[in-house]
């Protein structure tokens, strides 16, 4: 079973490559017209680089007359991102299974509080990333100096937080009011209700949400760069892209840096979900004994 | 049972006398609301140490609702409630009554023995007592093998029993069951009552048993209490005499005899009411 997934994700990744290069060798055979239309987007090298060359690319120097090739620099470039986000991921998920506790803990908090919840969500990156920056400026926390990728980790847990609050409240709320009269019948304390009976029937509603979450802070830590800095991976797009006349094959090389972060991390958290759910049942999200 | 059978099931402590007792206990939900309920009016219930009760009646007769006032998880509206000579608040605290409901509640995350320990991990018994215990019940329900299973490698009863058994942990002399074997087939639910009278009798513990079932009813208990809705009342008490059961009870003539009497019981509040089913399985 496991082989043939894999063998699915290759395949997959292997026409997505042809549609790639088929596209740029219409494009060329056609010059851009294919039965009196326009092909809608470009297809020249500025635009869509040969893959073979994007691959290439990662052996080639990244600053003519310097050491250090660009696949150095990418590699460089997501280790940094990739520490900021997981430091920003594990604030996000922390708060956001307070928030869930409290909302648990007291329905007017519930009601007060979810709300806003939702509303953070809403508020664009863009904008928020240069008032942080701006008002963090002089900011410093007794002999600790405010450092910029401060900042990053802080965007990336702000977008972390939110599908974990919600999944934890949802399965924070998911046991039956039989199992709450059970615990009642057996005197347990509000405490211990949370400790045995919540937090743990919570745990399959966890693990679903701390995925997106993941994603969350990373893609959260390549925005945040853009405007706020750093040397991440997105900075390194940015640069690219400024660097490049009429040739995307950095910023590309970069990109599939980016998505393979990306992988790495979802790699991370299945491995976590596998160790924790292993004594579960499959399908206790839909029904507890 | 004999006392051989009880101390090779390991259990042969002493039972402190069980005793239930309610006193004109009325349970009305959103009082003063558009939405006022009277669950229960002016209920008088006295049950003995090692007697076997069960409550039957239309639905929404208040026989939950009763229960759940014996267990103290509700509190009644007007009345007192003992248990043990205690009010029922300290009896729950003190565990004085184990609890089984309808859905087994067993924890996918943990053990079958670890189900059963909860109650006592929930008093600070230490780790190896807890772990004793769960063993010892787990050979009184007959699941010796299954310790270190995980509850949804059990079928339907199987669970029941694990349920059971951690309802009967931490010792209590009283057991509150509310419909435990509702949702079990036919088969199975006939051999779990079998099982109930046999550990009921080893152990000597006072049950208080819900159910629809009128057959149920009769071949477990000592004494039925016959209910009626609206507001929820008792109105019959049908004593329950007829001797050891065992597999040929369910075929003797005076167990269809005391059915029919329940049935009566239970026409009469019908009638009454205007015809609200009651299961006659």
């Amino acid at each position: 079973m496991r082989l043939r997934a894999l063998w699915m994700a290759l395949a997959g990744m292997a026409v997505l490559i042809a549609c790639w290069e088929g596209y740029i060798a219409l494009g060329e055979a056609t010059d851009g017209t294919v039965l009196g239309f326009d092909l809608p987007a470009r297809y020249d090298k500025s635009a869509m680089p040969h893959v073979w060359n994007v691959v290439t690319r990662f052996g080639d120097q990244a600053v003519a007359g310097r050491p250090g090739t660009v696949g150095s620099a990418v590699l460089a470039a997501c280790w940094y991102t990739f520490r900021v986000s997981m430091v920003g991921l594990l604030i996000g998920v922390a708060g956001g299974m307070l928030v869930a506790l409290v909302m648990q803990r007291w329905r007017l908090a519930e009601k007060a509080l979810l709300p806003y919840v939702i509303i953070s969500q809403t508020i664009p990156l863009i904008v928020l990333a240069p008032v942080l920056n701006a008002w963090s400026g002089q900011l410093s926390v007794g002999p600790i100096e405010w450092q910029r990728w401060y900042n990053l980790a802080i965007i990336a847990a702000y977008l972390a937080y939110y599908p974990v609050a919600i999944g934890a409240l949802r399965g924070l709320q998911s046991p039956k009011e039989h199992h709450v009269e059970l615990m009642d019948s057996m005197a347990a304390s509000g405490t211990a209700t949370m400790f045995k009976l919540r937090l743990p029937a919570a745990v399959p509603y966890i693990l679903p949400a701390l995925r997106l979450s993941a994603a969350s802070a990373i893609v959260g830590t390549i925005v945040a760069e853009i405007s706020i800095g750093g040397s991440g991976i997105g900075r390194l797009i940015i640069d690219y892209f400024q660097r490049s006349t009429g040739d995307a094959t950095n910023i590309a090389a970069a990109v599939l840096g980016a998505a393979l972060l990306g992988l790495v991390v979802a790699a991370l958290v299945s491995a976590f979900e596998w160790t924790v759910m292993r004594n579960r049942q499959r399908d206790a999200m839909s029904e507890m004994a | 049972m004999s006392e051989s059978a009880s101390e090779a099931a390991g259990v042969s402590d002493v039972v402190v006398p069980a005793t239930v007792s309610v006193i004109g206990a009325d349970m009305v939900f959103n009082r003063g609301r558009p939405n006022e309920v009277v669950a229960l009016r002016d209920i008088d219930l006295d049950v003995a140490d090692g007697e076997f009760v069960s409550l039957i009646g239309p639905s929404g007769c208040g026989k939950s609702t009763l229960l759940r006032l014996v267990g103290n998880l509700l509190e009644p509206t007007a009345g007192t409630i003992t248990v043990n000579g205690k009010p029922a608040s300290r009896a729950r605290l003190d565990q004085d009554y184990g609890m089984a409901f309808q859905q087994a509640g067993l924890f996918d995350w943990r053990t079958v023995a670890r189900n059963i320990e909860l109650p006592l991990e929930l008093r600070g018994v230490d780790k190896a007592d807890r772990r004793a215990r769960a063993l010892e019940l787990l050979e009184l329900v007959k699941l010796g093998d299954f310790a270190d299973h995980r509850p949804w490698e059990l079928s339907g009863g199987m669970q029941q029993r694990v349920a059971i058994a951690r309802a009967l942990a931490s010792r209590p002399g009283l057991l509150l069951m509310d419909e435990p074997f509702g949702a079990l087939d036919e088969m199975t639910r006939e051999h779990m009552q079998a099982e109930l009278i046999r550990i009921c009798a080893e152990l000597g513990t006072t049950v208080i048993f819900v159910t629809h079932s009128i057959p149920e009813a009769v071949y477990l208990s000592d004494r039925v209490v016959v209910m009626s809705p609206r507001p929820g009342r008792i109105t019959d008490h049908i004593d329950v005499k007829i001797g050891d059961r065992n597999d040929d009870t369910r075929e003797a003539s005076e167990f269809f005899e005391k059915i029919t009497e329940v049935r009566e019981a239970l026409r009469g509040i019908e009638r009454d009411l205007g015809g609200l089913g009651v299961d006659d399985r």
